[in-house]
């Protein structure tokens, strides 16, 4: 069965992808990665705004107390070797992944400044990465930012980022955009290579115990491949950029659904958090099996055959759907 | 190519020509040579090598001895070796020197010259130490600047290597060791040339070896000692000449030329003053300014003081000299004169009676002495000793400097009397050290020394406080070089960037007609003026001073820099004085920003940079009203009423006026009273902890890990409310033994330095606001009156009455008063909460041996103590030796007390019929368990006192003297890591194993804390500190385990804020056991690199991961047939990898030198799981009662 497929100009044995997260932060398991049949590997994204914290907080750290006391002018050595909070150890880790594997490796990149953008895009692409993929994570709070605004800040990143880099750039998105179809075209205009659908942000929970806010880390649930179904289902076909699918892919059954919808490539994250390496071998076993024993011949046979453009009722993506699965529902009284 | 130019402090000069002629330095750290270490280590650790192109083997030991002998092991098998010392650290070293240079092994240690510790301990400079060393054989080369000491370092080695005799290369600590110059830096061709290598290569085929050995360090005996001691004078007889030579080659390769004895001043010169060290910069200064107006006077510097060539001395002196005085920087009490003087007088004579030199009549001869710790030496005080020449009977053996009104040695000088040209450019600068002022001026130095032609000088007076503390910068600019070694008195700019200071100090009183006055203040410039004192206003208008303001904490937090105004207030600086054009000096301000930040990364040169763009938009001129209308005045130096002393003499310290004390001031013999630390009301916070009685639980956390004694708590009847100010708040007490009692909860506003930890512990949340606890944080400005009240008010309710206090648990337990408040440590210090609780437990019967460190200076450190008493008049009495013999100190107290007390029992038996027989056995059989019994026990004390009144015999006044120690006293040896694993060490293991009943309290901070975070073996393995700077390698020493070993010694492991129940325990039960007790108590410390305000998370974290056991051993359970240890910690529950990096002492080594913290972090993780194993076996095993006689505690 021929899994082929192609991301980003790059033709990927199969559409199994590691997404970013802690694995792909560590070499061994980018290895065990590609043995367990990876198509490629999405590294962890490097966070500009934490380094640059990471670097006044050192910086108040080492100081405080400081001249203060004549015995005791200061509390630390001067080092000889200068302080890495840049990306130094992520571009070391991009030239040590491609080293060690064949398959393509995908930057990740969150930058927080203009120039963090760009420099280490371009330091990303120096170092090997195959593909580089912007995480644009970014909450706007502010009362006063129009939403023209926050797209405006989308499309500066992308055209910076692609002004300054050859190797071909995804934006990750999240769905929370006036009109999410507009923000697709005007990346895909402004060339995007691949859209990757979505990024999830982190939802804080209130700790009942302590009474404080945490930031805890929630895995995805199979439910939650439904949104990125069907905005890749409804963008397949109308625009140029690849579509990757991300969020709640946790099964042969899942990578298939995104496929069908639209999707060149299916990103896991949480399945490998819970599963382990192993499952991605798993979910290749049974994805070559469903296809077989549905008697597909490859994957272009099906990639965006259940996509708006090419589905039996192309209104079921739309919000009239909604309304007809209210219709349809029927509760479950307790007799 | 020229040689390197650059601004650097006499310390890190010395270290570059020190570090390149060496290969084994061993180091230790002392106060203020430290630095010279700390350069050796880090360049070390980077592989600089030397002259040899080898890396110097850097080794830190245990103490200076130690260190000593070290050297004189590297130097007997024949490396080129050497150390950097001063003061004590030198006198440990002597009976080392004596071998070595009784070997005649050459060999050259640094030292920057401090004060030996007499009355009082002295962090500062004169020459007591090296006049100590004087008689160990030793050569004694002084430098009296920065540079000289660079170019001394060199010539000393080089002397050394060809004379065969040891060095001493001294020059002023701080004043020298400390300021900041322009200097030539030598390069390793110049030393090539001056470095005999046939010298060097002598040296190596001394050395020991056993392909041709030899023995030395015999023993002798009467018949030969005395020839051989003689047989190396030939040495020392042409040592000068070998020195003299040096420098001669030395002056062909720099052109900068000494001499043993450098004469300068008039050629005709009739009044002569002798000296050495930076004083003779100053007198230098002086003797330039006196004779270009025709006086005829000079100075004689001795640079070569031994061996003390007499010939060449009275040769460099101009034959006109008919008097002399020669001033030393040292007192020899009971001397006939000091040191330098007795050389002197000796060599005139000797000088006459043989004909050398230019003198054919004898000249008179004064000595005196100035300048003893750091004690300012100006040109006013140079010409009031030229004045006493001059004078028919010039006073003989008299003092300069000081107002010696009781043995009236004393010379009056005219302070006004000033010799600076106008051409110097004097700035000062009032900061606080958290601002960055320092830091800032250094650039500055920076700058203008190495971009421009202009001669730099920069030097920088600290506090004796360690939070809060005012640092002021005293900095210098000329055309030509500054030879000023005294503070600026007048000075062409002053800054003040604390708004603060304002109420403290009298800043313009050292601005000169028509200079700059910079200040930092919120209030905008066209409101400023009526915001400054009144004084000020008027010395404004009255010198015309130009007014420029800037909101500098404004414009630095916008900038992202949080309190860091220094590059703001730098900028500043730049704009207004004119010293280089503000545009070359602004793209300078950057380049130095980025050469200083550039290691931190980006992020912090952007923040700089951008404060640097937005400063010249925030700066401006203030327009100067005609009149001061301010009502403002200074507030006194000391609050409320005082006693006498604080009044007259602690209030003069803490203004700033010590100087201007006569010695009828002071005490003779170094004696204090304590409780003065209530009188400082230094206002530091920014915000402080307000109380909400309403969810308060009661606990008592709050103000048990208050590190400065501001949270109090009293339960106390409620008609004691009355006249309670409006805002006083109370509640009831929720203990149930405290039924009807009320319950408060206070803050002294004025002592609290705002740390935060009290917020960070209190355990309760406000359930309609969780971000508000128990206690809250808010601005202290609005509060300071009312509270101020409240704190008046509750010093006014009266004390829990001991005995109804149970202090095992902490919510009782906190009630008791500290007897420890308002100290000068680190906000959010990580000791003091344990010396407070020991002062609440035992505070009125306790008797502290303090060994030198953090907790003796911020314990002792003049001019206010915080140690304090009760009502009663009781509290803890306190004393420091040494750093080295604290153990054996405390131990002494032991002794002494137990041996009074044995002689009073004695008495009383002998007294039995004068005194009553049932209280004399009422008084020998007091249990003195409890609070109960000791307070029974003083009772019964009182009544023996009263009976003895009236008794006249020898044994009842005997008995009267010692009758107190009749009451249980309570010996706690209390000192920080450095003394107990490392300097103290070997006393320590003495007193633990004599079995005498002293307890020993280790605040173990894992670093020197006091010195400035060098290593001590307490230090972690992975963590990052000076003479570690690549991260230590080896695990922490086991000194619980090790006093465990002994099997009769309490010791215990604690961390206040892991479990406090844990802590009290141990407290209790150490005091309890009668026999040596041990507890190890964590303490965080702003060496550690975290937030100060969440110290006690950081203790939590790490005994949560393992890397902090909690055990307390008790031999008295060993006696019961119990396991005598208990383990109080679980074990470890997450990766030490995250206790460790939430700390950058540890994390930084992450960020320069990543695989060897990945290796060090497996490493130490596996030292946890190690020692979690040994210690869970150890307090698994099954233990059997001793079968015989009990263990004995004494030996």
């Amino acid at each position: 069965m021929n899994l082929t497929t192609t991301y980003l100009g790059l033709t990927l044995h199969s559409p199994l992808v590691p997404s970013a997260s802690p694995l792909t932060g560590d070499l061994d398991n980018i290895k065990r990665l590609e043995d367990g049949g990876a198509a490629a590997i999405i590294l962890p994204s490097l966070f500009e705004e934490q380094l640059t914290q990471e670097s006044q907080a050192l910086h108040f750290h080492l100081t405080q107390g400081t001249y203060s006391f004549a015995e005791a002018l200061t509390y630390f050595p001067v080092p000889a070797d200068e302080f890495t909070f840049g990306p130094e150890s992520y571009l070391e880790h991009i030239r040590q992944a491609k080293e060690a594997v064949d398959i393509p490796i995908i930057a990740s990149l969150n930058g927080s400044s203009p120039g963090g953008w760009t420099g280490y895009a371009r330091q990303m692409a120096q170092a090997g990465a195959d593909a580089l993929e912007l995480n644009i994570y970014y909450i706007p709070t502010e009362l006063t930012l129009t939403g023209t605004q926050v797209e405006q800040t989308y499309f500066d990143i992308l055209h910076a980022v692609k002004a300054a880099v050859r190797i071909p750039v995804a934006v990750k998105l999240s769905p929370f955009f006036s009109n999410l179809a507009y923000m697709a075209g005007r990346l895909d205009e402004a060339g995007a290579d691949a859209l990757v659908l979505f990024n999830r942000f982190y939802q804080p929970d209130v700790d009942l115990d302590a009474l404080e806010i945490r930031p805890r880390v929630l895995l995805s649930t199979p439910q939650a491949l439904r949104l990125p179904l069907t905005w890749i289902g409804i963008l397949y076909g109308r625009v140029q950029a690849d579509l990757a699918a991300t969020s709640g892919i946790h099964t042969a059954e899942d990578v298939v659904k995104m496929l069908m919808v639209g999707a060149r490539v299916t990103l896991l994250c949480s399945a490998l958090l819970k599963r382990g390496i192993g499952h991605l071998r798993v979910v290749e076993h049974d994805l070559r099996h469903w296809l077989e024993e549905h008697e597909y011949d490859s994957l272009a046979q099906l990639q965006g055959s259940m996509s708006q453009l090419h589905c039996p009722d192309p209104t079921a993506f739309e919000r009239v759907q909604y309304i007809r699965a209210l219709q349809t529902f029927q509760p479950q009284v307790a007799r | 190519m020229g040689r390197t130019v650059t601004t650097i402090d006499g310390n890190e000069a010395v270290a570059h020509v020190v570090y390149r002629l060496n290969e084994v330095i061993a180091i230790y750290p002392i106060t203020p040579s430290s630095p010279m270490a700390e350069w050796a280590d880090a360049w070390a650790t980077e592989e600089r090598p030397n002259l040899w192109r080898t890396i110097p083997a850097v080794v830190e030991m245990q103490s200076e001895a130690g260190v000593a002998g070290a050297i004189h092991g590297a130097l007997q098998t024949g490396a080129l070796a050497t150390t950097f010392t001063a003061s004590q650290g030198l006198l440990l070293m002597l009976p080392n020197m004596y071998k070595i240079a009784g070997e005649l092994t050459p060999a050259v240690f640094h030292i920057a010259a401090r004060t030996v510790a007499a009355h009082a301990l002295s962090i500062f400079g004169d020459h007591s130490d090296v006049m100590a060393a004087r008689a160990t054989g030793w050569a004694m080369l002084c430098a009296n600047s920065p540079q000289e000491a660079h170019d001394c370092a060199a010539i000393a080695h080089a002397a050394s290597l060809a004379s065969r005799i040891p060095f001493m290369h001294f020059f002023d600590g701080f004043r020298t060791s400390h300021e900041i110059a322009k200097i030539e830096l030598l390069d390793d061709s110049d030393l090539r040339v001056l470095v005999p290598e046939a010298a060097v290569l002598a040296h190596r085929a001394r050395a020991l070896s056993p392909d041709h050995p030899v023995l030395r360090g015999s023993a002798q005996n009467p018949d030969v000692f005395f020839q051989a001691r003689e047989a190396s004078n030939g040495c020392y007889t042409a040592c000068p000449a070998v020195v003299q030579a040096t420098m001669d080659r030395f002056a062909a390769l720099t052109g900068r030329r000494y001499r043993l004895f450098d004469y300068h001043g008039a050629p005709d010169a009739e009044r002569v003053i002798v000296l050495m060290g930076s004083g003779a910069e100053t007198a230098e200064e002086t003797v330039d300014y006196l004779t270009a107006r025709d006086a005829k006077v000079g100075v004689l510097k001795v640079r070569l003081y031994r061996p003390f060539d007499a010939q060449r001395f009275v040769a460099a002196l101009p034959p006109s000299t008919r008097a002399l005085a020669v001033l030393d920087r040292t007192k020899e009490p009971g001397s006939v004169g000091e040191p330098l003087y007795l050389d002197v007088v000796t060599a005139i004579q000797e000088g006459l009676s043989n004909g050398w030199g230019p003198l054919t009549a004898q000249p008179r001869i004064v000595g005196g002495r100035y300048g003893l710790s750091s004690k300012e030496f100006t040109p006013a005080m140079v010409k009031a000793v030229f004045d006493n020449l001059a004078a028919a009977q010039p006073q003989n053996h008299f003092t300069i400097g000081i107002d010696d009104d009781v043995t009236h040695t004393s010379l009056a000088f005219d302070p006004a009397f000033a010799t600076e040209p106008d051409n110097v450019v004097r700035a000062l600068f009032y900061g606080l050290g958290a601002d960055g002022t320092v830091g800032a001026n250094k650039n500055a130095i920076k700058i203008i020394g190495e971009e421009t032609d202009n001669y730099a000088q920069g030097y920088f007076v600290y506090d004796s406080k360690k939070s809060g503390a005012v640092t002021v910068s005293h900095l210098r600019f000329g055309p030509a070089p500054i030879r000023s070694t005294y503070l600026i008195d007048q000075a062409n700019f002053v800054a003040c960037h604390q708004p603060i200071f304002l109420d403290r100090y009298d800043m313009l009183a050292h601005i000169l007609p028509g200079g700059t006055f910079l200040l930092n203040s919120h209030h905008p410039a066209d409101q400023v003026w009526d915001h400054l004192p009144r004084r000020m206003q008027e010395q404004i208008i009255a010198k015309q001073v130009q007014f420029y303001v800037i909101d500098a904490a404004a414009v630095a937090r916008e900038a992202g820099m949080a309190r860091q105004i220094n590059t703001v207030m730098q900028t500043c600086f730049f704009a207004i004085s004119g010293v280089l054009p503000r545009d070359v000096a602004i793209a300078q301000i950057k380049q130095a920003v980025k050469k200083t930040y550039g290691k931190k990364g980006e992020a912090v040169v952007a923040m700089n940079l951008r404060a640097i763009d937005q400063t010249l938009d925030h700066l401006y001129a203030v327009p100067v009203p005609g009149v001061a209308t301010s009502t403002r005045v200074l507030p006194p130096p000391v609050a409320g009423a005082a006693p006498p002393f604080v009044c007259d003499v602690i209030a003069a310290m803490i203004a700033g006026r010590g100087d201007a004390l006569p010695v009828s001031a002071l005490p003779i013999d170094g004696t204090f009273p304590t409780g003065t630390a209530q009188y400082e009301k230094r206002n530091l916070a920014e915000t402080i902890p307000v109380w909400d009685p309403d969810i308060c639980i009661q606990c008592g956390k709050c103000a048990l890990v208050c590190p400065h004694g501001v949270i109090r708590i009293k339960a106390y009847a409620p008609a004691a409310l009355a006249g309670a100010p409006p805002t006083f708040k109370a509640t009831g007490a929720r203990d149930r033994e405290y039924q009807g009692l009320q319950y408060t909860i206070q803050v002294a506003p004025e002592d609290c330095t705002g740390c935060g930890i009290c917020v960070d512990v209190c355990p309760v949340k406000n359930k309609a606001m969780p971000r508000l606890k128990a206690i809250n944080m808010a601005p202290q400005p609005p509060l300071r009156e009312p509270e101020r009240a409240n704190w008046d008010f509750f010093r006014t309710l009266p004390e829990l009455d001991r005995r109804n206090i149970k202090v095992g648990n902490i919510r009782q337990q906190q009630i008791q008063q500290p007897l420890f408040e308002f100290s000068g440590a680190c906000s959010g210090c990580g000791e003091t909460p344990y010396l407070k609780l020991l002062s609440q437990l035992f505070g009125d019967r306790l008797v502290i041996a303090n060994a030198t460190g953090c907790s003796s200076i911020y314990g002792g450190n003049l001019p206010t103590t915080p140690w304090t008493t009760n009502a009663a008049g009781r509290g803890p009495a306190w004393a420091n030796s040494l750093f080295e013999d604290n153990a054996e100190f405390g131990l002494g107290f032991r002794v002494s007390l137990d041996q009074q007390r044995t002689f009073a029992t004695e008495l009383l038996a002998r007294l039995g019929a004068e005194v009553g027989a049932d209280l004399v056995a009422a008084l020998l059989t007091a249990e003195q368990q409890d609070e109960a019994d000791i307070e029974a026990q003083r009772e019964r004390v009182a009544t023996l006192k009263e009976r003895l009144a009236g008794l006249e015999t020898p044994a009842a006044q005997q008995l009267q003297a010692v009758a107190d120690l009749l009451v249980r006293k309570s010996v706690w040896i209390v000192g920080g890591d450095g003394w107990a694993y490392d300097i103290g060490y070997g006393g320590l293991d003495h007193v633990l194993a004599s079995g005498a009943n002293v307890k020993v309290l280790v605040l173990d901070t894992e670093v020197y804390s006091n010195t400035g975070g060098q290593r001590s073996k307490a230090t972690p393995r992975g963590a990052v500190a000076k003479f570690a700077a690549g991260g230590k390698t080896a695990a922490k020493k086991d000194l619980g385990l090790i006093a465990m070993t002994y099997g009769n010694i309490y010791v215990a492991s604690v961390a206040l804020g892991a479990r406090d129940e844990q802590t009290l325990k141990a407290f209790l039960e150490a005091e309890a056991y009668d026999g040596p007790a041990l507890i190890i108590a964590y303490s965080h410390c702003i060496a550690h690199g975290i937030e100060m305000g969440e110290g006690m998370q950081h203790q939590k974290a790490a005994v949560d991961a393992g890397q902090w056991l909690l055990y307390r051993y008790n031999p008295d359970r060993a006696q019961r047939g119990e396991n005598p240890l208990i383990l109080d910690s679980r074990p470890p529950q997450v990766p030490v990898e995250q206790y460790l990096y939430s700390e950058n002492r540890f994390r930084m080594l992450t960020k320069t030198r990543p695989a060897a913290a990945h290796a060090l972090l497996a490493a130490a993780q596996h030292d946890v799981q190690t020692r979690w194993s040994l210690y869970e076996y150890l307090a698994a095993r099954k233990f059997a009662a001793p079968a015989a006689a009990p263990a004995q505690k004494g030996s």
